[in-house]
């Protein structure tokens, strides 16, 4: 049985910890608002630049010919993984999930024979990842200085990851992060960006009547020129997707931390009133067995 | 019948620009000015760095760009494009700054034909709003 001492200082140490997750809270709520709208901001560029590449491939006449980028190199021996975590701990399962769901992708990989390498963006995913996979991590990547996502940073890992292409250091390419569905739910995305995978064309009949379109200059030459870009705008759509998450996730973890640690105060108010109120009635006991035995 | 048409400007962060009834867009297109009006034929294309200008019954308004993608279709016309400002409200400090930027990148000698021309046309444009 703890003493009322013990008891009265566990109080106030869950408080204070209650007050830094409320504050936490209120935080994220606040950055999650602005995060989440420039999520939706940013979402029309990303898809119009998907639409466009779509609509340029279709056009094009030789295939074989065509940008690595789109068609790939011809083998999928070493697959690249760009992990995109956050900086900053503290938001429940957001870290794990990418990472669990990178962690499955990187086994199956292995066991196909296929040869990986890691990018990590952000120190959590580095963190966790260089426990078992330290030798496959060829570069992390952290963007700790700034501040809000922005697409200057995104087009350095653009470029990174269009550097290592040409130098055929690997020949598929993904990324990993969590789109941001609502506050409570951030489902753990892997898509691939080299070679280009299109969406699955279930209506056929559709995309025929589309108009054809006049290309200046010609298709393989704006091919070229969108295909890296859109490296880039991917990358960009990610991060922002991952720090909505980010926020929305930290937002519950601490709501949730918050209610607990009320809960745990009134537990521990209950024991305290309890001893306090066992000790008077003792105390009473001995002062009455006292008077009575003179 | 009108002769309006949409135009949609986008930059990564969010939607730059969106007006539902312009008559007229030129825009600096990489193989030379075009002028876009409605009923164009579907065209992809992209731009070079110059101004773009979005021209409506009533107004006339003007942008600067530095690259980008235009895609015209059904009498939309969506233009992407990563470096973008608003002429009335740009700021000459950095204008001057990307100036000298670009003066110093052709000082390279290592760039190719295509980017010399590039920056060139970059310095050609900055120099004339300035």
């Amino acid at each position: 049985m703890p003493s009322l001492d013990d008891l009265k200082k566990r109080i106030t140490s869950v408080k204070s910890t209650q007050k830094i997750t409320k504050a936490m809270k209120m935080v994220a709520t606040a950055k999650l608002r602005k995060a989440q709208e420039n999520a939706e901001k940013g979402r029309p560029y990303s898809e119009r630049m998907n639409n466009i590449i779509l609509n340029l491939s279709k056009g094009i006449s030789d295939k074989e010919n065509s940008s690595k980028l789109l068609v790939g190199t011809g083998k999928e021996d070493t697959h690249l993984c760009v992990v995109l975590t956050s900086d900053r701990g503290l938001c429940g399962g957001f870290n794990t999930n990418i990472i669990k769901k990178a962690k499955n992708y990187f086994d199956k990989l292995s066991k196909e024979g296929k040869r990986i390498k890691i990018v990590t963006v952000g120190m959590k995913g580095y963190d966790q990842l260089k426990r078992n996979h330290k030798d496959k991590i060829i570069k992390k990547i952290s963007f700790k200085e700034s501040k809000n996502v922005n697409y200057f940073d995104a087009e350095k890992i653009g470029k990174f990851i269009l550097e290592k292409f040409e130098l055929e250091e690997f020949d598929v390419c993904n990324i990993f992060y969590n789109k941001f569905k609502n506050v409570m739910t951030q489902i753990p995305q892997q898509q691939q960006i080299i070679p280009l995978q299109g969406k699955k064309e279930n209506d056929t009949s559709k995309e025929q009547l589309e108009d054809i379109y006049e290309f200046e200059p010609d298709e393989d030459e704006i091919l070229s020129n969108l295909l890296p870009k859109n490296i880039s705008t991917q990358i960009f759509k990610a991060m922002l997707e991952n720090s909505a998450s980010e926020q929305g996730s930290r937002m519950t973890a601490m709501d949730n931390a918050t209610r607990n640690a009320g809960d745990l105060v009134d537990k521990l108010s209950i024991e305290y009133n309890r001893s306090r109120q066992a000790a008077i009635t003792k105390e009473l006991i001995e002062i009455i067995s006292g008077a009575e035995s003179l | 019948m009108s002769e309006e048409f949409k135009i949609e400007i986008i930059n990564p962060e969010k939607s730059f620009y969106v007006n539902e009834s312009i008559t007229e867009a030129v825009v600096p297109a990489f193989e030379g000015e075009m002028g876009i009006l409605k009923d164009h034929i579907s065209i992809i294309s992209f731009l070079k760095p110059g101004i773009i200008k979005v021209i409506t019954k009533s107004a006339e308004e003007k942008f600067y760009v530095e690259d980008g993608i235009l895609e015209f279709k059904d009498n939309t016309l969506s233009i992407l494009t990563s470096a973008i400002m608003d002429l009335k409200n740009i700021d000459k400090s950095i204008l001057s700054e990307n100036l000298k930027n670009a003066e110093n990148d052709l000082k390279n000698t290592e760039i190719n034909d295509q980017n010399r021309f590039l920056i060139s046309q970059k310095i050609e444009v900055l120099k004339s709003i300035n």
